[in-house]
């Protein structure tokens, strides 16, 4: 199977201090990852390049069948391409209905003009009340954003990562916050999305990275440390040694 | 799918352009061309003035209560506006009173002569001989309304381009806006910017070839005009809020950096409000020098983009109706207050003379409205009744 997603030698620095130092990294078009590490590992600016956040210094990020390089591309273009990013703290726009801001997520032409033309069809209305369904928030369609609780909020940020039909999603600590009910809804959502497309989460919490039953990776000081299934890497003795022994 | 039209859907919309429409029918009723006479016609340019004001705010509004950009040089486009439109009402007036003057030579004077006339007619005041090349379509009426919308929305565009690509935000963009109109500002006050520097362009309240008309019924025309533009940008910008497009621009202001994860060209949306809101200002200061007579560099300084600031935090950022209110009430009050009729307060000790100390007050009630108001008077309306919509 061909990689939807290829890292391949990405370093970056900030002041001299290697965040990323030589990573490689794929994925296959479905598949569900775990990427763990200690604080500093690197985990964030490791999606903060894929989403096209931030340049590495040297490497090459290419994503889809024909190989296209993200480097060139701004946060928008590659969100257009199929890589959607969901943050650790819920980031809804508050000031809008629920509806507007799954509305706003819909896959659709998203240049200025076109956007000004748009309005709502049947089409439009039933997948946000689908997605509005999906997520558990059909009473709550209405309703600002700012007023939901935080589970909520998590929820129609995945709602509108849904609506956006990404190919490639990568979830930033999803359990963040979370209840254990909210935990277990979300691990079965994660699995599900992975089997029609790429999912990477990047996760502290073993307990959690466990319950998602797949390839791990872990990152320290910026590369690879080790990759395999999560039994394999907790037996690794390296990774025991930075990470899970303390 | 069947929706209901947008204007049924923004309730605010309608009762502003009903108010609108009372307030217009009621000044030209009480004017002295069309009516009673009980309003004089400087009130009704005043009014006027105030309904181009307004305009210039809801376009502000646009760019601020719903893009989150503080432009503090928007008034750089509404000047601009005005000079254009006083390029042709200055060339074709003076050409008219030179021609009327040559004509009594026993010769018949030639187009040169009657070039000349005119470039030394206006031109004379700053020492120069040539028409400067910025005139090279002041003759013509139809170029310069073109001019009205396009040097204002280059401007826009060439700037926004430049600052939105480059990612600059907050108060560094505010910045920034406030050196542009500062930099115009300075350079149209020298004598060699072929705008007249200090002097700028006058006599703009006399239409070429309507001197038998009158000042009197062409201030209630242009009252007309105002009030006709008002009210058709007014539905345009709220029906530019409405929709998607308005999602995606309140979505910008309050985190631009998540709408880029989503996919959407936050700069070139940007890029549209604030380059349409240019020539909306523009439009709105083209009707306005005519009624104020009168346009020079100083019009352009920071300060008047700061107060149209005001006047929609005052009034209301975040909804039109409110920019449209703060443009009305305190640049009317403003009026009331510095033209020396407002009783001053006798305290021991001293006088509080209301031209000096409105300036005062005006500061004072923007910061107290900051604190403790933030949505300005129109906040009243969400306390009153139902709360209102969004357009």
């Amino acid at each position: 199977m061909s990689a939807l997603l290829e890292v391949s030698g990405i370093s970056k620095s900030f002041d001299g201090f290697k965040a990323i130092n030589n990573l490689s990294f794929s994925i296959n078009a479905v598949e569900l990852r775990a990427v763990i590490g200690p604080n500093g590992a690197g985990k964030t600016t490791f999606m903060d390049i894929v989403t096209g956040k931030t340049r590495p210094d040297e490497g090459e990020v290419r994503f889809g069948e024909t190989g296209k390089s993200l480097l060139k591309m701004n946060e928008a273009q590659i969100a257009r391409e199929g890589v959607g990013r969901k943050f650790q703290r819920p980031t809804v726009f508050e000031d809008q209905s629920v509806a507007d801001n799954l509305t706003m997520a819909l896959k659709a032409d998203r240049s200025p003009f076109s956007v000004l033309g748009w309005r709502p069809s049947s089409v439009s209305v039933a997948r946000v009340a689908e997605l509005a369904a999906e997520v558990g928030l059909s009473d709550a369609v209405d309703r600002r954003a700012g007023e939901l609780s935080h589970g909520q909020k998590q929820w129609l940020e995945i709602g509108m990562l849904l609506a956006q039909e990404p190919r490639l999603l990568l979830v930033d600590e999803p359990a963040a916050g979370m209840t254990l009910a909210e935990r277990e809804q979300t691990t079965s959502l994660l699995c599900r999305l992975a089997e029609s497309r790429a999912v990477v989460v990047v996760e502290h919490d073993m307990d959690f990275v466990r319950r998602l039953n797949c390839k791990v990776t872990v990152l320290h000081q910026g590369s690879v440390l080790a990759e395999g299934s999560l039994d394999h890497v907790t037996r690794n003795p390296d990774v025991i040694d930075v990470y899970l022994g303390r | 799918m069947t929706r209901t039209p947008f204007i049924l859907r923004t309730p605010s919309t309608l009762i502003v352009l009903a108010v609108l429409a009372v307030f217009t029918i009621t000044v030209t009723l009480l004017s002295a061309a069309y009516g009673t006479g009980a309003i004089p016609t400087s009130m009704v340019k005043t009014l006027g003035m105030t309904l181009c004001l307004a305009l210039a705010a809801v376009a502000m509004d646009l760019v601020w209560g719903y893009l989150g950009i503080l432009s503090l040089g928007q008034m750089a486009f509404f000047a601009l506006g005005g000079y254009m439109i006083g390029q042709w009402l200055m060339y074709a007036r003076t050409e008219g009173i030179v021609a009327a003057s040559l004509s009594g030579n026993p010769i018949p004077f030639t187009p040169q002569e009657l070039r000349d006339g005119v470039t030394n007619q206006i031109f004379g005041v700053v020492g120069s001989a040539e028409l400067p090349m910025v005139w090279g379509f002041a003759h013509s009426l139809t170029l310069q309304l073109i001019l009205v919308v396009a040097v204002p929305g280059l401007l826009a565009l060439v700037f926004g381009w430049l600052a939105f690509r480059s990612r600059v935000n907050g108060v560094y963009l505010s910045i920034l806006t406030q050196a542009m109109t500062l930099a115009l500002a300075l350079w149209l006050f020298q004598n060699d910017s072929g705008f007249r520097g200090n002097n700028g362009l006058s006599g703009l309240q006399n239409l070429p070839g309507l001197d038998h008309v009158g000042q009197a019924r062409l201030s209630v025309w242009f009252l007309w005009a105002s009030a006709l533009a008002l009210g058709l940008f007014y539905v345009i910008a709220a029906w530019l809020v409405s929709g998607k497009f308005g999602s995606v621009t309140r979505a910008i202001r309050d985190d631009e950096t998540r709408v880029r994860f989503l996919g959407y060209p936050v700069e070139g949306f940007k890029l549209v409000v604030f380059t349409l809101a240019a020539m909306i200002t523009a439009i709105a200061g083209a009707l306005y020098y005519p009624q104020a007579g009168i346009i020079n560099p100083a019009e352009m300084m920071p300060i008047a983009s700061i107060y149209l600031a005001v006047w929609v935090a005052i009034g209301g950022r975040g909804r039109l109706y409110g920019a449209v209110i703060g443009a009305f009430v305190v640049s009317l009050l403003s009026t009331w207050f510095t033209g020396g009729r407002a009783p001053s307060i006798n305290l021991p000790g001293y006088v509080v003379n209301w031209v000096d100390w409105w300036q005062v007050a005006l500061g004072l009630s923007f910061v107290l409205v900051t604190l403790y108001a933030p949505k300005g008077i129109a906040g009243i309306f969400d306390l009153i009744g139902r709360k209102g919509d969004r357009a």
